[in-house]
């Protein structure tokens, strides 16, 4: 019997979860809205919420001021370098671990995991050390090589979330048939899975772009991502609501989209499958 | 039964990724251990030199230390308080049945995708500022003096923000939780006269434990960890005010050029994260093997 639901309560409940949705999301509408206005407006009192002169002029202003693509294109290139590098290491070892498991599989994901445990700040010192002794200081490989360390772990736990469920039986069915170890992955496994490398792709690229630890720390001006150089607005000069937010919402932008996506992937991948 | 052959496939493409972790997980942090008993400041120029506990002495014993564990504990409680019974409410609200429930449910998500320097600068600019503020202006409306957020409450402002950021994640991993609730039993409660109250306390409590236990440990090890927000908006201040211990290392390190006393403080964050840690991976291990 299914639960009847009467179109009062219904009502009742969508203007509720309706306001709550609003006032969430209230300060990134705000940002893009404020990116749209002259400096003037964006501190006007009261605030203008809609009517005000659209302009793109801090747009333009951004990018000619401070070469914001300069800082996007290093945010391209450290998530998804990044997370390209992690799954080339990760696809094998999480094949081999859903697929031909030994009595130590258990141990070897949990300790991958506790890698992941390790808060950051407890490697900071010998990090930035080595990245100044090798040069690596300040440039977008060193801060893919980071990047790659800290979401392997994810990488292989999603995987092999993803790949235990794929059947053992089609693989054997395919060795009965004769199909070699390379066939086997090529046109058995591959086809079966690509959604899951899909999302762990979608769902990695957006954690290395928002990354905001290792991006500060290790990098300066050359190298810097989007997270650094948003932060360079901590300490403005001049009235700079309006550029910020411009800055802000081009930042946020293509991720807030990827995100949209990815929402399930989400909790399965940030709980390590203990909530699916 | 894999065979010989299909294993030694499989220990050489595990080997890679073993090989990197360990590395990852030994070098660098064999390094810090070992600067941790020496002194070794980054300006001074001279070579660094044995001092056994020293480094762990200062740091343990300066009054900061302290006060970055008072600050580093009220941030996790608070932000887990709020994203925790916010995260519960929201997924019971989102679990019924409304019109446009794809789109809220797009909204509702979003800031879990903003990235850390983003939220905190458009809520200290756009929203805290006590002149061009949003919440100023509504002051304002009242008739109430402006409030400087980040200098008279500068704690409660960074749990806000970081509370903002993370209670989507709480809302959807305990709204998929309760959509995997067998919705004949509460019918069969509700049959037998059970109230709202009763069916929230009997059966979808108990059956969202499992996940408000995941929620609390996996943001505990991020939130431990919250860095971004205080470096942009509060720079650890006024005074130490909102240095946690993140920041604590972070400053004692890269602004002080104290590689020994910052290395020390590292190793006590590693320490505190890992007792956090082991409760989480407990519960991971007992999902693997079900």
């Amino acid at each position: 019997m299914a639960r009847s639901v009467t179109t009062r309560r219904k009502t009742v409940v969508t203007i509720l979860a309706w306001t709550v949705a609003f006032l969430i999301f209230f300060p990134i509408l705000w940002t893009v809205l404020t990116s749209f206005k002259s400096e003037g407006d964006a501190i006007a009192s009261p605030p203008k919420f809609l009517f005000f002169d659209w302009t793109l002029e801090n747009y333009v202003t951004v990018q000619e001021r401070s070469d914001y693509f300069k800082h996007f294109w290093n945010s391209v290139v450290m998530s998804v370098g990044s997370t390209l590098a992690a799954l080339v290491l990760a696809i094998p070892a999480a094949w081999s671990m859903a697929f031909v498991p030994g009595r130590r599989t258990k141990d070897l994901l949990m300790w991958m995991l506790s890698t992941k445990m390790m808060p950051a700040v407890g490697v900071l010192v010998p990090m930035y050390l080595i990245f100044r002794d090798t040069g690596l200081l300040d440039t977008r490989t060193g801060l893919v090589i980071v990047l790659t360390l800290i979401n392997l772990p994810i990488v292989v736990w999603m995987l092999y979330t993803y790949f235990k469920e794929i059947p053992a039986e089609i693989l054997e069915a395919a060795r009965m048939d004769g199909a070699s170890l390379r066939s086997e992955i090529l046109y058995v496994l591959t086809p079966m899975a690509v959604p899951g490398i899909a999302s762990t792709l979608l769902l990695n690229i957006i954690l290395a772009w928002n990354e905001a630890f290792w991006t500060l720390n290790l990098t300066a001006a050359k190298a810097a991502p989007l997270t650094a150089f948003i932060a360079s607005y901590s300490s403005p000069e001049g009235l700079f609501y309006a550029k910020l937010s411009a800055a802000s919402t081009m930042a946020i932008a293509p991720i807030l989209i990827m995100g949209w996506f990815s929402q399930k992937q989400l909790v399965r991948g940030l709980t390590f499958g203990a909530v699916k | 039964m894999a065979t010989a052959h299909a294993r030694g496939a499989a220990r050489v493409m595990l080997s890679p990724a073993v090989v990197v972790l360990l590395l990852w997980m030994i070098v660098p942090l064999g390094m810090t251990i070992w600067f941790s008993f020496q002194r070794y400041g980054l300006l001074s120029g001279m070579p660094p030199e044995w001092t056994g506990l020293t480094n762990y002495r200062y740091f343990l014993t300066d009054p900061a230390f302290f006060t970055s564990i008072k600050n580093t504990l009220s941030l996790v409680g608070g932000v887990l308080a709020i994203t925790v019974v916010g995260g519960i409410l929201l997924a019971l609200l989102l679990d019924q049945a409304f019109w446009g429930q794809g789109i809220v449910r797009v909204l509702v998500i979003a800031p879990f995708f903003v990235m850390p320097t983003v939220s905190a600068l458009v809520w200290k600019n756009m929203f805290m500022n006590p002149v061009n503020g949003l919440f100023a202006y509504v002051a304002k409306l009242f008739g109430a003096p402006p409030f400087d957020f980040l200098a008279q409450a500068p704690m409660f402002s960074i749990i806000v923000i970081v509370a903002w950021q993370w209670l989507p994640f709480a809302t959807l991993i305990l709204l998929t939780a309760l959509q995997s609730l067998d919705s004949e039993q509460l019918e069969a409660a509700e049959m037998d006269g059970a109230g709202w109250l009763s069916r929230f306390v009997h059966i979808m409590l108990p059956h969202l434990t499992r996940a408000i236990t995941v929620v609390i440990l996996i943001q505990t090890i991020f939130l431990l960890s919250t860095f971004a927000e205080i470096l942009v908006t509060t720079n650890g201040g006024p005074g130490t005010a909102t240095t946690n211990l993140t920041y604590l290392v972070y400053a004692q390190s890269l602004l002080q050029f104290d590689v020994g006393g910052g290395a020390a403080g590292g190793i006590v964050a590693v320490i505190l994260a890992n007792i956090v840690a082991i409760f989480l991976m407990r519960m991971i291990g007992k999902n693997l093997e079900a």
